[in-house]
């Protein structure tokens, strides 16, 4: 039996095992794909402290994954498909396997939402992305639409005026809800057009996106913009499916927590964006990972 | 390593396309991080499956044609060929159990 099982290898997760490592605590982080999480589809971080010139987002979660290694963290890539909790045992289903520990951190973060208007799933990976650093590169001399208008939607638009001729950046406010710094630097971008108080209804096209849809949202006039990509970004969904049945979760999905980050069981904790909180960044996942992991210590200590 | 195929334009018909078995590409390039989370997964299913299924990546960024071919506009992209041709496409970075899902349904 573990003391612990961490549930996911972003940087909340990765920061908890290099705390827990530390602490000696025989833990165990489960990683469905290999870790990095979300941050790997980041060209580069310039809000993380420590990096003034800024940090690509594979480079600094191989660092972290390193730094948990070097302590003696055991990674595994493994999907955990069920969760059985009880107060003395937390059984951990894989797709290889049945684990159990006395303790869990989960840390399975969450995905960016999909528009969910017709035309998106079939043309997803035909025109549709929801990773600018993955796909820009295939948008050399085109047209895209950006959709959303917070930090992330503004951040992959800037990125993708490196490639396309043009960036219609459609956002459903007439203003953007972004840092200042970045609608700044959006405002001043040439390539970059706005379309506001607007949202897409469909995306049309046969091999690959022709068109989008749009819709103003104060007068419900209807019009075509003709892109090749579409690029979505309208905030992001928690990884509940394990816990939806078996946790307290806000009107979100996402996963409620006392202020030791102790979920709705004793013994089951949560850090980084799979939680119910204000701010989702890497900054803030890397705390909660490690307060998580220094509450499951003293859980474990108290139970012995 | 040894199991897993480089291919390019110049070779991926004959690699792949004249296969005499089923065959799994994975389109990557260096700058797609999602492309990373798969790559050792990838890696460790040509070792799997050596000599049943030929398992190769190809890197987009130095070959332009057999992607652009494929309609491929996102990476990373999993294309399956049974025949030389398209049995499956997988879109994005999946759980290695989902691809191998996929691989036994070319077998």
């Amino acid at each position: 039996m573990e003391d612990l099982i961490i549930i996911g290898g972003g940087p909340a997760g990765l920061t908890a095992g290099l705390y827990a490592a530390r602490s000696r605590l025989k833990t165990l982080l489960l990683e469905k794909l290999s870790p990095g999480g979300q941050v790997l589809l980041t060209d580069s971080v310039e809000n993380y402290p420590g990096f003034p010139e800024g940090i690509s987002g594979f480079e600094l979660m191989d660092r972290m994954r390193r730094q948990a290694e070097n302590f003696g963290l055991d990674i595994q890539s493994r999907e955990v498909i069920q969760l059985h909790l009880t107060p003395d045992k937390k059984e951990v289903v894989t797709a290889n396997g049945l684990l159990e520990s006395r303790s869990l951190i989960l840390t399975m973060g969450a995905t960016p939402r999909k528009l969910g208007i017709d035309g998106e799933d079939r043309l997803t990976g035909k025109g549709v992305s929801y990773c600018a650093t993955c796909d820009g590169p295939f948008y050399r001399d085109r047209e895209v639409a950006v959709i959303g208008g917070g930090d992330t939607a503004v951040e992959e638009a800037l990125y993708l005026t490196r490639f396309a001729t043009r960036v219609h950046i459609v956002h459903r406010r007439n203003e953007l809800r972004a840092t200042k710094l970045l609608q700044e630097r959006a405002f001043a971008q040439e390539r970059i057009a706005f379309v506001w108080d607007t949202v897409p209804t469909r995306i049309v096209g046969e091999t690959g996106v022709a068109t989008i849809e749009l819709k103003h949202v104060k007068t419900g006039h209807l019009s075509q913009l003709r892109v090749d990509g579409v690029f979505v970004f309208v905030g992001y969904d928690p990884n509940n499916k394990l816990v939806k049945s078996l946790l307290e979760l806000d009107s979100y999905g996402f996963v409620l927590t006392n202020n030791d980050l102790e979920t709705s069981v004793p013994g089951v904790f949560a850090a980084g964006d799979i939680r119910s909180k204000l701010l989702r960044q890497i900054s803030t996942a890397v705390g909660e990972g490690a307060t998580a992991a220094f509450a499951a210590e003293r859980y474990l200590e108290n139970r012995t | 390593m040894a199991d897993l195929l480089h291919v390019s334009d110049a070779n991926f018909e004959k690699e792949i396309v004249q296969a005499d078995i089923p065959a799994m590409v994975d389109f990557w390039a260096e700058w797609c991080g999602p492309c990373k989370m798969v790559g050792p997964t990838v890696e460790a299913l040509a070792k799997e499956y050596a000599g049943k299924i030929k398992i190769a990546k190809m890197d987009v960024d130095t070959n332009r044609e057999t992607p652009a071919k494929f309609g491929i506009r996102s990476i990373p992209t999993l294309i399956l060929f049974k025949d030389g041709k398209v049995a499956q496409t997988i879109v994005g970075a999946l759980p290695k159990g989902d691809i191998e899902e996929a691989l036994k349904k070319l077998l």
